[in-house]
């Protein structure tokens, strides 16, 4: 029971099993790695030279222990991973060592590894739609994976698939086993990749980015069922992820990785606690975090990740890091423990990080405007720019190829009442397929026809003519998730800006100059207008999409899930300019995002959408801390916290099952199907959930529910 | 899916129908069956042409809605009518198909097998020596007209084998015309050679362009990672999982390609002899002969019916997405 590495943390279940062995006992050596990569480099040939894409990844992880991968993408997390189960393309050059129970499996032939894989080595991968074949049944593909490395029949391999999707939580496996993937809802089709890697009873399983799709409510339900598939297997789990929050509570060891290198490895404690290695500090100061309670402004890491076909020489986060050395630009650093440190990391000045250096102070931290007069006023002196009152979306369901006859109706937005003010941030959050972008489209469309009204600086939509719903177009804005597709890859930037000035007649002049002037807003270099949108970085797409925006000097712009393409040292920075460009500005924002984080850093008030409808709004304290909705309440239970200590501590609310279809709202109370508070009702209570829809009751000054038994509970 | 498939039947039927009608029109009114029979030396007498013609339901001085509803009348019945010679057109069109049948059979089962394969392989070996081959080879012939084609093999099958070696013309030597016994199979499938590999090389040109775009899409997907992950070996899941998808997209095109081959190889048909429907299409136009063009396209008509009605069935053979509707 050696483990030098990891010195502390006797709490942790799998080293107390340890402890509790008899020193005798030699049956099962748990205490020696399943899976141990050595020295693994990976490099792929390109027309722009090699690219290193793994440049000496070593690990090991024990039985029933799971080990953490981060990094932001590119950083080789998937290929190193790849190189282990040795499924990547032909071309990639892969050196080093991996060994599994002592056996090495670098340079094992296709067929002696697909005895493996799937066997000792279970995979769960990112994005579970295209990872299941469309053509064949979920219960196929199962069975498949059964037959491949056992002595199974077809009929006792069904019987197993059923008892496996059971396991993992498919209700009515049965039935379930004969559905195609895309019969499946995103979190039942990871269910189904779990129950497949966990198929042969694995000794490691691997999973790449296995949430980073779904929503945080479905996030929580596929951890849990990943930890209960650990339990029932004993294996070992590699985890590979981007998000801070999700190693925090899943995993036993941290390793961060940076332009395909390990920077930093430990315990999750010593990790996120005593962060010795500046990228890692960094990653850390940049998340947004639901438990903070005090507006700060994000310190984002400066620059992008390095390319990995000319790797500059010395440490490759030089250019990004604020304490660089001389030396740093002429050595890389390797990765191990430095002096007066308690875990390894890659970093030339580590020793003196926690010693002379404050680690929490090494990023400057950016200045947070003072808030301006407007945003100083009551919320009730200061005028309303939009309002929504009982906005309806129905949408006909038809069926029929020729000849469509309604079937029903899809309830997308179904009576929705908000308001914004002026200088104010408005946050809408929600599971997808709540009706959040349908809303947004709504307002945007500015609807005449429709039930509920849409009152946009005052003015009702319904009564506009044409000039009206110009000069509107003109003060509202949007700017979408994803730059590259909203950004005309033909059209140097500066044309792209120059469009919405010329549709709204400015004059040559005018133009040229206020270009510049917008590139100079967003933090972007004036001179680099004439590139095109593939000359920039994901996070510089998403300031030029927002300096579009602001273009026309609009008054309320429209924001949806701004920054959830981007990585989190990126993202930083673009929530920052956000926050800035309000006060500078006197915007209002609209701001649509699933992550409960940034929504907490970013808004003054939120309003959470269910079904349709917003089961609870008011401003942002109140709804952090005195949730009083049982949805409002399981959505941030279920957001995990980069903080290991307080991870572990916390019990999270689970939801059953997905969101239901807004073709089938249940009656009464729309979230009664899932609503966790419901069950501990008593039968005249529950039958009022079940008879009669909650109308929105206030419970504070700025905070209302829309729940019969509404109750604030702490839960973060 | 069985009522989607009778719905989408009888709506195609009626385009059937305005399509071979159209047809009728059409040829009735730009052909001129009587020039078959004017100039000649001596003379024919008019009377006897418009006999002739009268007997064929051929004339123009008729109106040709008049001439239409006897056509109509006769299909309707099952009779396509004479042709200008003046013999059943239900007799020529029945030779034909079976000619064309004897002649497409094989060629179409050995070419779409044969270019899925070769266009999946090439995915899989994308740039490799195999891929840059086949690559550059399905292109050389997709780009020669086909006549060169057949010529080009008739060629290279005297050059290399002898003249006489192989025989070519026709669908069979006259001494077995007619024949079925083992010596005249052997001749048949001796005859057949030459026009089955115009056929194989030009499908499998176009089917593995196809079928390799779509194998690479599936290449790099998610779902045949997954495949191998679970211990299925390299060729198992490109088979398996790979081909079995990238297939899906391809089935339509085969299968329109194939039904619509039967009045389509006309050029292959000419060159080599055989008296199949390609060529019966070429030749009722340059004889004027209106039945014989109309019955052609009515031909055609059911055949885009048939394809269409095919290729939904193996596409929801195929794919599960599509089998709820
Ligand atoms: N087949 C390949 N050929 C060339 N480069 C590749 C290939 N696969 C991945 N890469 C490169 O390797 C680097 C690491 O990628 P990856 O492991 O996917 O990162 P992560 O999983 O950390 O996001 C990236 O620069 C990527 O472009
Ligand atoms: S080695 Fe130098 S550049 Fe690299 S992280 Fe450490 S201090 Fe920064
Ligand atoms: S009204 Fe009833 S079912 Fe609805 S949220 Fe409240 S307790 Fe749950
Ligand atoms: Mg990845």
């Amino acid at each position: 029971m050696t483990d030098s590495t990891n010195p502390s943390q006797p709490s942790d279940s799998t080293r107390t099993k340890e402890g509790l062995r008899p020193v005798t006992d030699t049956r099962l050596d748990i205490s020696q790695p399943v899976l141990e990569v050595s020295d693994l480099h990976v490099a792929f040939p390109s027309e722009a030279g090699q690219v290193r894409a793994v440049r000496g990844v070593s690990y090991a992880v024990r039985p029933g222990e799971v080990l953490g991968i981060v990094g932001e993408s590119g950083s080789g997390k998937s290929v190193s991973s790849m190189a282990v189960l040795g499924l990547l393309p032909e071309s990639a050059a892969v050196t080093g060592s991996v060994k599994l129970n002592g056996r090495e499996l670098l340079g094992l032939s296709d067929n002696e590894m697909s005895k493996i894989r799937g066997k000792d080595i279970g995979m769960v991968f990112q994005d579970p739609l295209s990872a299941l074949t469309p053509v064949y049944s979920v219960g196929t593909q199962i069975v498949e994976a059964l037959q491949i490395h056992q002595d199974l029949t077809k009929v006792q391999a069904r019987e197993r698939s059923i008892e496996l999707l059971d396991l993992v939580g498919i209700p009515d496996p049965k039935r379930r086993v004969d559905n195609f993937p895309h019969e499946f809802s995103g979190g039942m089709r990871q269910r189904a990749m779990i129950a497949m890697a966990i198929a042969n009873d694995p000794k490691v399983i691997i999973a790449d980015e296995p949430t980073t799709a779904l929503d945080v409510t479905i996030q929580a339900q596929v951890l849990e069922v990943l930890k209960k598939a650990q339990d029932v297997t004993g294996a070992a789990i590699v985890m590979i992820t981007h998000d801070l929050g999700v190693i925090a509570g899943f995993a036993d060891r941290v390793q961060v990785m940076y332009a395909g290198k390990p920077v930093e490895a430990g315990s999750v404690d010593e990790v996120y606690y005593s962060p010795r290695m500046p990228y890692t500090i960094g990653l850390l100061g940049s998340i947004p975090r639901l438990d903070d309670t005090e507006r700060r402004a994000l310190t984002p890491i400066e620059g992008n990740p390095p390319s990995m076909v000319e790797l500059p020489k010395g440490c490759p986060f030089a250019a990004r890091c604020p304490i660089a050395i001389d030396r740093c630009r002429e050595v890389e650093p390797t990765l191990s423990v430095k002096e007066g440190n308690t875990h390894p990391t890659a970093c030339h000045r580590s020793h003196e990080l926690g010693d002379t250096l404050d680690p929490a102070a090494i990023y400057p931290v950016p200045e947070v405007p003072e808030a301006s007069d407007l945003e100083q006023r009551p919320r009730g002196e200061r005028a309303t720019v939009l309002e929504l009152d009982n906005l309806t979306k129905h949408f006909p369901l038809t069926k029929g190829a020729v000849v469509k006859r309604k079937v029903g109706v899809v309830r997308a937005v179904d009576g929705i009442s908000l308001d914004i003010r002026e200088g104010e941030t408005l946050g809408l959050v929600g599971e997808s397929g709540c009706g959040k972008t349908t809303t947004l489209l709504e307002i945007l469309d500015l609807p005449k026809g429709q039930v509920g009204t849409v009152t946009v600086f005052g003015k009702d939509t319904r009564s506009m003519n044409r000039a009206d719903r110009k000069t509107l177009r003109r003060d509202m804005q949007i700017v979408f998730q994803d730059p590259m597709a909203a950004l005309d890859a033909r059209m140097p930037i500066g044309d792209i800006l120059a469009e919405p000035l010329k549709t709204h007649g400015w004059d040559k002049e005018r133009i040229a100059a206020r270009v510049p002037e917008l590139l100079e807003l967003v933090g972007l270099n004036p001179d680099h207008a004439d590139r095109y949108p593939q000359e920039f970085s994901g996070g510089q797409r998403q300031r030029i999409s927002i300096a579009r925006a602001l273009a026309l000097e609009p008054k309320l712009v429209v924001l949806d899930e701004p920054v959830s393409a981007l990585d989190v040292s990126i993202q930083a920075g673009v929530l920052n300019l956000l926050d800035e460009l309000k006060t500078r500005l006197g915007l209002s924002y609209l701001f649509v995002a699933h992550d409960l984080s940034v929504v907490r850093h970013i808004a003054d008030r939120i309003a959470v959408m269910y079904l349709g409808r917003i089961v609870e709004v008011g401003d942002t304290q109140s709804i952090f801390d005195a949730p009083s909705h049982p949805y409002t309440q399981a959505l941030l239970s279920a957001v995990p916290l980069p903080d290991p200590r307080r991870e572990r501590e916390r019990t999270r609310i689970l939801l059953t099952g997905d969101l239901p279809s807004p073709a089938n709202v249940p009656s009464g109370c729309r979230f009664r199907n899932r609503c966790p508070k419901y069950l501990s009702l008593d039968e005249a209570e529950q039958l009022r959930c079940r008879d009669e829809d909650p109308a929105s009751a206030k419970l504070a000054d700025d905070h209302s529910a829309a729940c019969h038994f509404a109750k604030a509970l702490e839960v973060i | 899916m069985g009522r989607y498939l009778l719905r989408k039947l009888a709506n195609n039927l009626i385009l059937v129908l305005l399509a071979a009608s159209l047809s009728y029109f059409v040829a009735g009114l730009s052909l001129h069956p009587q020039s078959n029979y004017e100039g000649r030396n001596p003379p024919l007498a008019k009377s006897t042409i418009a006999k002739t013609l009268d007997d064929v339901n051929m004339n123009p001085d008729t109106p040709i809605v008049t001439r239409f509803i006897t056509w109509a009348d006769g299909v309707a019945h099952g009779d396509l009518g004479k042709t200008i010679d003046g013999s059943p057109v239900n007799d020529e069109v029945g030779r034909r198909i079976g000619v064309s049948t004897r002649l497409l059979l094989l060629a179409t089962l050995v070419g779409s097998v044969g270019g899925v394969a070769l266009g999946a392989l090439g995915a899989i070996k994308q740039y490799k020596l195999f891929d840059r081959v086949t690559t550059l080879a399905s292109f050389f012939i997709l780009a020669m007209p086909t006549f060169v084609l057949a010529l080009f093999l008739k060629l290279a099958s005297i050059q290399f084998l002898g003249a006489g070696t192989i025989h070519f013309t026709g669908e069979t030597d006259p001494e077995f015309a007619g024949h079925w016994d083992f010596a005249a199979l052997g001749n048949r499938a001796e005859h057949m050679l030459l026009p089955g590999l115009t056929l194989v090389l030009i499908q499998v040109g176009l089917y593995s362009r196809y079928q390799r775009s779509t194998m690479l899409d599936v290449l790099g997907s998610d779902f045949l990672r997954t495949a191998r992950a679970k211990g299925l070996r390299r060729r198992t899941a490109l088979v398996k999982h790979g081909l079995r998808t990238a297939i899906l997209p391809v089935v339509p095109l085969l299968v329109y390609n194939i039904v619509l081959l039967f009045v389509g190889a006309t050029f292959t048909e000419k060159a080599f002899g055989w008296h199949g429907m390609g060529e019966l299409l070429v030749n009722s136009i340059t004889r004027n002969d209106v039945n014989a063009t109309a019955a052609v396209s009515l031909f055609t008509a059911v055949l885009v019916l048939i394809a269409g009605i095919l290729s939904d069935l193996m596409y929801a053979a195929l794919d599960p997405r599509v089998r709820v509707r």
